[in-house]
C-alpha cells in the first residue's frame, strides 16, 4: 500500500514539475554550466565524479556506519516486529556486555569483559613487540644497507605477505602443533621431555599475530627513517653521543610520524583480527572479534553483535586519538 | 677482533634471525605439502609425494571458493577503480575548507577494522532490503554482491592513495594547453588525464584484485550462504586438515614469486626508460642553450 502511495506521489510530482522545468530548461542548464566545478570538468565528467564520490562516501562509508550504530541500540526483533510498537531504542545490548543476562549469579559479564580486556592488552603488547623487533631492521635497511642490498631486503620483506593471512596462521599451526617442528626440535635438544601444546597455551596465537602485521610496522618506519639525512647521525656520533642516545634523540624524533603510523596500524589490525584467533586460538581462548562473529552466526543476535562491534570501533578511535596526542602528529600523517 | 667486527656480526645475525622468523613458518608449511603423512607436518618425514596437489583438485568446496573469489575480485576492480579515481580527482578540486573532513572520511576505511566494515555493510543492505520489500533472492541479500560492496569500501581508499601519488606529478598546464587548443573537457579527460594515469590504473587494479582475493575479515560477514577461498580455507583448517591446504599454499607462493620477479623486471625496465628520457631531455635542453648562445655570436 505504502509503495503505491509512493509511486503515486512521484508521478504527481513529475507532472507538476515537468512543464515548469521544461519552460526554464535552458536557464537551468545555463545555471548548471556556470558552476565553477562543472566549468572546469565538463558536464559528463562532473556527473561521473559526483556520482562516484557520493556513492562511496555516503552510501558505502557514512550511512552503513551510522546505521550500524543505530541498529546496536535496538532490540533483537523478529522481522515481523520491526517498525512495530516493540521497535524502540534501548541500551540492552551494551548492558549485556557489562552485566550479562539479568538474573545471573555474577554481577558482571566477566567472560566477555575478560576477553575484551585480553584483546586490548595483547594487542598493545604485540604492537610493542613488533616495534621492538622491526625498528633495528628498518634502521638497517634505511641507513646502513646499500642500494641494491636494500632493494633485495625490501623484496624479501614483502614476499611472505602476499601469502594470505589464513595460510600464514596455518603455517604457525603446523609449526607449533604437538607434532610440530618446534616440539621436535625442543625435545631433540633435551629441553622438553614430551610434546608441549603451544596452541593451547596461546603461544602460537601471540607468535602468529606478531608475525601477521610486521610489514605494516616496518614500512612506515622504513619510510620515515630513510628521509633522515645520514649526516645528522654522523654529526651526533662525532660530537660523542653513544649509539643509544643517537637513536633516542636523533633518529626516533625524526621518525615519529612513521612510528605513530606503524603502531596504529598494527594495533588496529591486531585488535580487529579474526582469522588468526580462530585458527590458532586454544580451545578456551576467545578474541573479542570471535564473540562478535558468534553473535552474527550461531548466536543469531545482530543488534548485540553490532553493539560489540561499535565498542571495538570506539576503542580503535580512542587509540588513534591517543597516539596522535602522544606523538603530536596529524591524522594525515598516520594514514599515509 | 675489533669491536666494529663484533657489531657487524651481531647485526648480521639479527638480520638473519629476523628473516628466519619471516620465512621459517612458510618453508615448514611448504615442506609439509610434500610429506606423505596425512596430517600436515614435517617431522616425522614419511616420504616424498605430489599426491596432495591432486587432492586439491578433488576438493570441490575449495575449487568453488576459488572461482567465487575470482569473480568477487573482478567485481571489486570494476567498482573500486572508477570510485577511487573520482575520489582522487575530487581531492584536488574540493573546497579548501572541506578538504580535511573529506580526507578523514575517505581514509577512515583503511584504519577501520575489517570486521566492522563487513558488519555495517551487512546490516545496512539488510535494512535496505527490508525497506524495499525485496525478495530473498534479490541483490540486497546476495552474498557475492555484498562482499564486492563491503570490500570496495576500503579497497577504494587504497587505490585512491595510488592515484593521489600519481596525480601529484601531473602537470596541469598540459590540460590547459589542450583546452586552449579547443579540446572539450571530455576529450581532455580521455586523451590526457587517463593516458597519464594509466600506470596507476593498472597498479590500482592489481592491488584491488589481490587485496580482495585474500580478504577474510570483511568477507566472512558479508558472504553469508556463499563461500570464498578464504572462508573455505578457514573452515577447513579449523576442522583439522589434510596437507592439501599446504599444497595450495605452495601454489600461491610460487605464483607470488613469479609475479614479484616479473614486477621487478618491469620496474627496472621502466626506470631505465625514464632515465633515457631524462637524458634525452637534458641533451635537447643543452642543444637549445647552445643555439641561443650561438645566435648572438652569429649576429655579431
Amino acid at each position: 500500500m505504502s509503495e503505491f502511495i509512493g509511486i503515486f506521489l512521484a508521478v504527481l510530482l513529475a507532472i507538476l514539475i515537468a512543464p515548469h522545468a521544461q519552460k526554464h530548461a535552458d536557464r537551468i542548464w545555463a545555471a548548471v554550466t556556470r558552476i565553477n566545478f562543472v566549468q572546469r570538468n565538463g558536464v559528463f565528467i562532473s556527473t561521473y565524479l559526483i556520482v562516484a564520490v557520493v556513492t562511496w562516501t555516503v552510501v558505502m562509508i557514512i550511512l552503513p556506519q551510522l546505521y550500524m550504530v543505530d541498529f546496536s541500540f535496538r532490540f533483537n526483533l523478529l522481522p515481523a516486529d520491526i517498525g512495530g510498537p516493540k521497535d524502540t531504542y534501548t541500551l540492552e545490548q551494551y548492558r549485556y556486555l557489562l552485566f550479562g543476562r539479568a538474573g545471573d549469579e555474577d554481577a558482571m559479564n566477566w567472560l566477555h569483559l575478560q576477553v575484551f580486556g585480553r584483546t586490548i592488552l595483547v594487542s598493545v603488547l604485540v604492537t610493542l613487540f613488533d616495534f621492538a623487533i622491526c625498528y633495528p631492521i628498518a634502521y638497517y635497511m634505511a641507513q646502513v644497507a646499500k642500494g641494491g642490498q636494500a632493494r633485495l631486503l625490501v623484496l624479501c620483506l614483502i614476499l611472505p605477505f602476499w601469502v594470505n593471512e589464513i595460510l600464514r596462521a596455518f603455517a604457525f599451526k603446523i609449526l607449533f602443533g604437538t607434532g610440530g617442528v618446534t616440539n621436535v626440535v625442543l625435545i631433540w635438544l633435551g629441553i622438553l621431555d614430551e610434546p608441549f601444546d603451544f596452541l593451547k597455551a596461546d603461544v602460537g596465537l601471540y607468535a602468529g599475530l606478531s608475525y601477521a602485521y610486521i610489514l605494516l610496522m616496518i614500512f612506515p618506519l622504513f619510510n620515515a627513517i630513510e628521509s633522515l639525512d645520514h649526516n645528522q647521525v654522523e654529526a651526533a656520533r662525532d660530537l660523542g653521543a653513544p649509539w643509544w642516545r643517537i637513536h633516542f634523540r636523533v633518529v626516533m624524533p625524526h621518525a615519529k610520524p612513521g612510528i605513530a603510523s606503524g603502531c596504529t596500524m598494527v594495533f588496529m589490525l591486531c585488535a580487529g583480527a579474526l582469522a588468526a584467533p580462530q585458527i590458532l586460538g586454544g580451545p578456551s581462548s576467545l578474541w573479542f572479534t570471535q564473540i562478535i562473529y558468534q553473535w552474527f552466526n550461531t548466536g543469531g543476535n545482530w543488534p548485540r553483535g553490532s553493539a560489540y562491534a561499535f565498542v571495538l570501533l570506539l576503542v580503535c578511535i580512542v587509540f588513534v586519538m591517543a597516539v596522535m596526542r602522544i606523538f603530536k602528529v596529524r591524522f594525515g600523517e598516520i594514514a599515509k | 677482533m675489533s669491536s666494529k667486527t663484533v657489531m657487524k656480526l651481531m647485526v648480521g645475525f639479527y638480520v638473519f634471525l629476523f628473516f628466519a622468523y619471516l620465512f621459517g613458518p612458510l618453508l615448514m608449511m611448504g615442506a609439509s605439502a610434500f610429506n606423505v603423512s596425512s596430517f600436515p607436518q614435517v617431522a616425522p618425514w614419511e616420504g616424498f609425494t605430489f599426491q596432495w596437489f591432486g587432492a586439491l583438485v578433488d576438493n570441490s568446496a575449495m575449487v568453488e571458493g576459488i572461482v567465487n573469489s575470482l569473480w568477487i575480485g573482478l567485481g571489486v576492480i570494476c567498482l573500486s577503480v572508477p570510485i577511487s579515481l573520482a575520489a582522487a580527482l575530487m581531492m584536488t578540486q574540493i573546497y579548501q575548507r572541506l578538504q580535511p573532513i573529506y580526507y578523514v572520511i575517505v581514509v577512515s576505511p583503511v584504519l577501520m577494522p575489517g570486521v566492522i566494515l563487513g558488519i555495517s555493510t551487512l546490516v545496512f543492505w539488510d535494512k535496505l532490503g527490508v525497506l524495499a520489500n525485496a525478495e530473498y533472492e534479490s541483490i540486497f541479500y546476495n552474498g557475492m554482491f555484498l562482499t564486492v560492496v563491503g570490500q570496495s569500501t576500503f579497497i577504494s581508499a587504497y587505490c585512491m592513495l595510488i592515484f593521489l601519488a600519481r596525480l601529484q606529478r601531473f602537470d596541469r598546464t598540459q590540460e590547459e594547453a589542450a583546452l586552449d587548443l579547443g579540446a572539450t573537457h571530455t576529450q581532455v579527460f580521455w586523451k590526457i588525464l587517463i593516458p597519464f594515469l594509466r600506470p596507476a590504473v593498472f597498479s590500482a587494479a592489481v592491488l584491488a584484485f589481490l587485496t580482495s582475493f585474500e580478504n577474510y575479515n570483511t568477507t566472512v560477514f558479508t558472504i553469508q550462504a556463499e563461500s570464498t577461498l578464504t572462508t573455505v580455507l578457514s573452515g577447513q583448517i579449523r576442522l583439522g586438515t589434510k596437507p592439501d591446504v599446504s599444497a595450495l599454499a605452495v601454489i600461491i607462493i610460487a605464483i607470488t614469486l613469479v609475479g614479484a620477479s616479473v614486477h621487478e623486471v618491469l620496474r627496472r625496465r621502466e626506470m631505465a626508460r625514464e632515465e633515457a628520457a631524462r637524458e634525452a631531455a637534458k641533451r635537447a635542453e643543452a642543444a637549445a642553450d647552445l643555439a641561443l648562445t650561438a645566435k648572438p655570436i652569429a649576429a655579431a
